[in-house]
């Protein structure tokens, strides 16, 4: 029979629960494969141990084919909820696997709206569990097979259906499971997830005689927990590059912290300070029962001679100031820029990680360049002598200014190997100075006599100082 | 009035008095006589927060006050974090102002709450060797915060204000604690015999100064080195680069 079935595969005819030699009349030459459940669920926690390291601290397998993701905590290391799920997406497109994702507010939610809602990367709002579950089909409640056969020879085809009804008939009729498992799916039992744990995972672990929750109490006990994850560090001469600190409540529910940072790591204050910075972010509820902090990714790290030249004065290290901006306003938001051997102004520049070494790069180019680069040039109307002449005044933003003096034309060429109507694309630059003294940076798309060349508009890049 | 001994001995006086909780202050000296002789110790003191705007259009833009503070950071030593929430801050125009690509750091801010933590914790760090943020608001307490955080580590801060709209500019005569306080406004550039466009020439103005008198200036921009120069043709005129006064006009 056969398991599961892709694209390619539906598109040739066969479907989940064809009998093999139906598939093998339909597709001539099909070779046939015993499926391999242990081999698959081993598959699936390699994909969960994956997305531990590089999206949420809390991940477990669901089996057969999926991975639940707490992601409480671990959004916004990525730009919000839709950005993390369109991150992960595409992520295991380049791995070559077609992925469906939707974060909602329980497992079962989500469970749900990832497998049977049409719509890709749902993002369901809080407290909205019901409504969105409501149109979905029984069969995404994680029920048996025949239970499910049973609702619908009832007549139950959604799960909004199921909800309508009141719950004791159906009780003694299917058991408490079909109750339970609506329950997990609109939010009002519980379900916790059990994440998994690498084995090779350095992991310190705090339980407490009674629930804490004040802030100063978390402050002091992840100072004690970082001090102990250092020293196991230490022993076997490994950096910390991302720290994880769950924190399991007395509901059963974890809250969980997740830091990141840009060198391996090994220093109690900084740690403890990383950490601190996120305490406003644990909500502790009825209070925590377990502390753990573990470093889901650690890199080897050695000490480090820090200046060997007695004269020298060593540059001071910024890497900790640089992990703590990065955790704040996330690491795509922390940047250097280097210098990319393009013209074209809008392409000139390029972002490097921070920490990433000096590239002692520079600019090409003697033309003075502005200080303000509109992110996108606007239009401008102009007086001008075509075609090498700057123009004589020109009208931005509805304020007619009369140019005094001017510089140019610098003309920069298309980038033909980019796109293709660069290929004769030509701008012509010039410097503009006005009555009062202001500096304006200005082009023409086009050389002024060929209309190939551009457009031959007018428009303003840019201020100068 | 008062003879003039008694005020040298009161000036004593007051030195002495807070020469107990002041240390020499490491200064970073502009360059220019004209403009080091207006400021309190010659030069520009380091671990301290200063404040520079554009005049006219520059309060929207900011193009002529990133330079002046491009120069400033170019000649301290170390990097140098630039907070920013508007991103059209060009890279080469401040490599071309002496402050190369490998010693700036920029961080993106969505607002200015966040602007300001990251401003204090630059500053507190003390391994930078100056912290540039890009703000339109800087109230007084957060200025004070950050004038203590660049004192304590000798990390000098340039709050860059910008404005979304004209009117409201006119919140740069809110009182904040900055030592000094600057706007810069574009000149006409230096006349070339040739066409062309010269050096550019800034006014600068000095508006507020602790422990010193307001004044003007006309310089020339910065140039590869990130120093500023007085016009060569108001330097061969005796006697009136210093005490102009402008009438305030923006």
């Amino acid at each position: 029979m056969v398991l599961a079935a892709d694209a390619a595969a539906q598109a040739a005819g066969l479907h989940v629960g064809m009998p093999a030699t139906k598939a093998q009349a339909l597709v001539p030459g099909l070779v046939i494969q015993d499926a391999d459940p242990t081999a698959n669920s081993e598959a699936l926690e390699r994909l969960a141990f994956w997305i531990l390291q590089r999206v949420a601290p809390i991940v477990a397998a669901d089996p057969p084919d999926g991975v639940v993701i707490d992601a409480v905590g671990a959004d916004h290391l990525h730009g919000g909820e839709a950005a993390t799920l369109a991150m992960l997406v595409e992520k295991l497109a380049g791995f070559g696997l077609r992925a469906r994702a939707a974060i909602a507010d329980t497992w079962g939610a989500a469970h749900a709206l990832a497998r049977f809602d049409a719509r890709p990367g749902l993002v369901s709002e809080p407290g909205n569990a019901a409504r969105d579950v409501a149109p979905l089909s029984i069969a995404s409640l994680r029920l048996a097979s025949d239970m499910v056969r049973d609702l619908h020879v009832l007549g139950f085809d959604s799960v909004g259906d199921v909800l309508a009804q009141p719950r004791a008939p159906l009780a003694l009729r299917f058991g408490p499971e079909l109750g339970r498992r609506l329950d997990q799916a609109i939010g009002r039992l519980a379900e916790p997830i059990e994440p998994i744990r690498p084995e090779a995972l350095i992991e310190v672990r705090r339980a407490f005689a009674e629930p804490i929750g004040a802030a100063q109490t978390l402050s002091r006990y992840i100072r004690e927990l970082a001090k102990q994850l250092c020293g196991a560090l230490e022993r076997r001469g490994l950096g910390a590059r991302r720290l994880d600190l769950i924190c399991q409540r007395v509901d059963s529910r974890a809250q969980a912290v997740r830091v990141g940072t840009g060198l391996p790591l090994r220093d109690v204050k900084r740690m403890t300070r990383l950490l601190c910075d996120k305490i406003e972010t644990i909500d502790p509820g009825f209070g925590i029962e377990v502390m753990t902090l573990a470093a889901t990714v650690a890199e080897p790290l050695l000490p480090k001679q820090s200046s060997s030249n007695l004269i020298d004065q060593p540059e001071p290290d910024v890497s900790g100031l640089m992990d703590l901006l990065a955790n704040r306003v996330g690491e795509k938001n922390l940047y250097r820029a280097a210098p990319v051997a393009s013209d074209v102004p809008e392409r000139a520049v390029r972002h490097i990680p921070v920490l990433a070494p000096e590239t002692g790069a520079e600019w090409q180019g003697h033309w003075p360049r502005p200080s303000r680069l509109l992110m996108q040039p606007e239009a401008i109307d102009t007086v001008a002598l075509l075609p090498d002449h700057p123009p004589a005044s020109f009208t931005w933003r509805g304020v007619r200014r009369r140019v005094k003096r001017a510089d140019g034309p610098e003309r920069v060429f298309g980038e033909w190997w980019k796109r293709d109507p660069e290929l004769t694309a030509v701008r012509d630059y010039f410097r503009l100075e006005d009555d009062a003294g202001e500096r304006y940076w200005v082009y023409r798309a086009g050389d002024g006599e060929d209309p190939l060349t551009g457009s031959q508009r007018w428009f303003l890049h840019g201020i100068f100082g | 009035m008062w003879p003039p001994s008694a005020l040298e001995s009161l000036r004593a006086q007051v030195r002495q008095i807070e020469g107990q909780h002041r240390r020499a202050t490491p200064s970073l000296p502009f360059g220019v006589a004209a403009v080091d002789a207006r400021l309190p110790g010659g030069a520009l003191p380091l671990g301290a927060l200063h404040e520079i705007a554009g005049g006219g259009n520059g309060a929207i833009d900011g193009a002529a006050a990133a330079l002046f503070a491009a120069g400033i950071a170019a000649r301290t030593r170390g990097k140098v974090l630039w907070c920013l929430t508007r991103l059209d801050l060009f890279a080469p125009a401040l490599a071309q102002a002496g402050l190369n690509s490998d010693r700036v750091i920029y961080l993106e801010g969505g607002d200015e709450k966040t602007i300001l933590a990251c401003f204090e914790e630059g500053l507190r760090h003390g391994g930078l060797g100056a912290v540039v943020a890009e703000v339109a608001r800087l109230p007084m307490t957060a200025s004070r915060r950050l004038q203590l955080a660049a004192e304590g580590s000798g990390t000098i801060g340039i709050a860059l204000r910008r404005w979304r709209r004209q009117t409201e500019a006119s919140d740069f005569g809110q009182p904040t604690a900055a030592t000094t306080r600057w706007r810069v406004s574009a000149l006409p550039s230096t006349p070339l015999p040739v066409p062309g466009v010269g050096r550019p020439r800034w006014l600068v103005e000095l508006i507020r100064c602790r422990a010193g008198e307001s004044a003007d200036f006309e310089l020339e921009a910065c140039d590869a080195t990130g120093h500023l120069r007085l016009p060569a043709d108001l330097v061969h005129r005796s006697g009136q680069a210093e005490g102009r006064r402008y009438s305030a006009s923006a």
